[in-house]
């Protein structure tokens, strides 16, 4: 089996595997967790309100706090918008997709999946720069937050050479991009990369107890 | 656990009531193997965990906003000041111990297992440098509310005996006298018949039935006795039928401060049985930040179900009399501007009631940057006040608060806490500042209208 096989087959098929149990175990793990009555008396009983509320309000930083945060505010959402969109609408990865689920959509052009790309690794580059500059992201950093940010940029950057046919034969660039991908994959589930489920349950919990207690956030 | 004995006397003299500065600090309490005691910490740590307390620990993805958001930080910009650098021990308990990749972790031994010293590093942490204002759970991108994070690692903290010298001889008084500043039931008494002398006012005390059971804090008692004659003024003025109890007055609780969630128990039942006792309705909590968060919002929890009478803040029962003509008040005529204690307003919900009480006075608000919600905390709560180790951060870190109150240009400084109040006074001797906070309940009871 040559290693764009393998990457296609057997690889995807753990990797992909290993991503949804290991995502469903940790999100069940939470969720089955022992929830306590709360007997004080509620001041709002619209706790969903509070959530979705908790969710939106989250999604800026308050004005008070923009001076010390927005800057990573920006490039957080550039990388964030920027992976999906080169994820989710650049045509080969829509008819890969569509290989496996059978459910495709429309592309976007391929220039500007390159452009996104290469803004994406900007953005990134610089969050890291940011995190090792900073003396507290320095000390808060471990290597769930380098890892992950590797297997972040990983198939971004191999995706891009692939597409330049550039780093050898194509065939073997792009099953390392494959690969990458799927170390992601692999990955995802043990690392702080699970705030993509998470950041909605713990802003809507936070926003439902703030509805409950009436504070105005 | 009583080898710091309480002959560790208390020191009322000073702005700030605590425990005289010890000589040699005690800040590990009973007698046990190192081990033994990071396990107990952890384990009475993880004890806790529910599904909110999990989701928070799984969320953070290190990005080190909420060092912005902390008044410890700013004030020292040492980046172990960062709110969520003050669970990292725990953090790491929890992805050991309690978290759904726990096994993982454990069998590979990917997390390290948490040492004594570092448990004893992070005390300060944990401690003295955390008020559980709750200002980081705004500015977190994930809004964890690393403060509730902070009160389990206390549990976790004072089962293992590893909490500061002077918070552990208050909190180990509360319990045993019911006053974490020696205001006994007997010294309780004799200071409301002093204050109902002193201001001519009638004071109820052990009433068998009333409709309003009133309580106080340890702080008002010892240090502001005024605020009883002030209570009892604007009570008899509502013509209410209302009662002090000597067998459930304290509603500072300091076993939720410091971490003992039995003791938190003890002092919240001594007032919701007194107010059961005389059948009260409602039940007023003083001017007390953390009181409130102890009993409006845990009180039912460590009752088990519903409390059968209304809890209510200071500010929110006085906005309401007014609202209703119930309390007529004369003008004052001076500009203000109102400290929010983080515990009642961001933490509490009743953020709107001062103003209400401000605006039927007439006084001319003038609003901090940030008031309410973003209100900086002075730096007192949370149990931080008493400890002298903490003194030096602490007073630096009012600045932040002394800029904010300068820059509204008000005449007088208002609160509803008094907790922030003797903060104030402290900061306001060391800063040699020409102002402090002073009580909303105050201020409505000097301007009662007959």
């Amino acid at each position: 089996m040559d290693l764009l096989t393998f990457a296609r087959g057997p690889a995807l098929q753990w990797s992909v595997a290993i991503f949804f149990l290991g995502v469903l175990w940790r999100l069940f793990g939470v969720f089955l967790l022992r929830r306590k009555k709360d007997y004080s008396k509620p001041r709002s009983t619209h706790l969903w309100r509070g959530a979705v509320k908790g969710l939106i309000v989250h999604l800026w930083p308050y004005k008070e706090f923009r001076p010390k945060v927005v800057q990573s505010y920006i490039l957080g959402y550039i990388f964030h918008i920027g992976l999906a969109i080169v994820v989710f609408f650049f045509v080969p990865h829509i008819l890969f997709i569509k290989n496996i689920i059978g459910v495709g959509w429309g592309g976007l052009p391929n220039s500007f999946i390159y452009i996104t790309g290469a803004v994406t690794i900007a953005a990134l580059v610089a969050m890291l720069v940011k995190r090792i500059a900073n003396p507290v992201t320095r000390l808060l950093s471990n290597f769930d937050d380098y890892f992950s940010w590797f297997v972040t940029i990983a198939p971004v950057v191999t995706g891009l050479m692939a597409a330049a046919h550039w780093g050898g034969r194509y065939e073997h660039v792009l099953a390392v991009h494959i690969l990458s991908f799927e170390l992601l994959l692999v990955w995802f589930p043990f690392s702080k990369l699970m705030h993509t489920f998470f950041f909605v349950v713990s802003r809507g919990t936070t926003g439902a107890l703030y509805e409950r207690k009436g504070t105005s956030a | 656990m009583n080898d710091i004995d309480t002959e560790h006397p208390l020191d009322l003299e000073s702005k700030r009531v605590s425990v005289k500065k010890p000589e040699k600090r005690y800040d590990m309490q009973g007698e046990m193997p190192d081990d033994k005691r990071v396990q107990t910490a952890m384990r009475n740590f993880v004890r806790d965990f529910g599904y909110i307390a999990a989701t928070y620990m799984e969320s953070c993805i290190h990005c080190g906003a909420c060092a912005h958001a902390c008044h410890f930080h700013e004030a020292s910009g040492d980046p172990r000041h960062t709110p969520i650098w003050k669970l990292e021990p725990f953090k790491q308990a929890y992805k050991r111990e309690a978290g759904p990749l726990a096994f993982f972790y454990k069998a590979l031994n990917l997390k390290h297992k948490v040492t004594v010293e570092e448990l004893q590093e992070w005390q300060e942490l944990i401690y003295d440098t955390c008020t559980m204002c709750g200002r980081c759970t705004l500015i977190c991108p994930m809004s964890i509310d690393i403060a509730t994070l902070v009160g389990m690692a206390r549990h976790g903290m004072f089962q293992a005996g590893l909490v500061p010298h002077e918070l552990w001889a208050v909190a180990e008084r509360a319990e045993r006298e019911g006053s974490p500043l020696g205001a006994t039931p007997k010294v309780f008494e004799d200071r409301i018949e002093w204050m109902g002398d002193e201001h001519d006012v009638e004071m109820h005390v052990d009433e068998d039935k009333a409709d309003v059971l009133v309580t106080m804090s340890s702080i008002e008692i010892q240090k502001y006795p005024e605020s009883m004659a002030a209570m009892a003024k604007v009570l008899n003025h509502m013509g209410l039928s209302w009662t002090f109890r000597t067998d459930g007055y304290e509603a500072t609780n300091f076993g939720m401060l410091s971490g003992n969630s039995a003791w938190q128990k003890d002092m919240s039942m001594k007032m919701i049985n007194a107010a059961i006792a005389c059948g009260a309705k409602l039940l007023i909590l003083p001017e007390c930040g953390h009181a409130y968060g102890a009993l409006r919002w845990s009180g039912a929890n460590m009752y088990g179900k519903p409390l059968p009478f209304e809890v209510k803040h200071i500010s929110e029962f006085l906005a309401e009399g007014l609202q209703s003509g119930q309390i007529k008040v004369n003008k004052v005529d001076r500009s203000v501007t109102y400290h929010d204690p983080c515990q009642v307003s961001r933490r509490g919900g009743a953020t709107e009631a001062p103003r209400v009480v401000l605006g039927a006075l007439g006084a001319d608000l003038r609003e901090m940057k940030g008031a309410g919600l973003m209100n900086w905390c002075c730096g007192g709560g949370g149990g931080v006040l008493t400890i002298h180790r903490a003194d030096d951060l602490r007073h630096k870190m009012f600045r932040i608060k002394m800029e904010q109150i300068e820059a509204t240009g008000a005449e007088d400084v208002l609160t509803a806490c008094s907790n922030c109040r003797q903060n104030f006074d402290d900061n306001q001797e060391y800063h040699h500042w020409d102002k402090t906070a002073h009580s909303l309940l105050d201020l409505v009871a000097d301007n009662l209208a007959e």
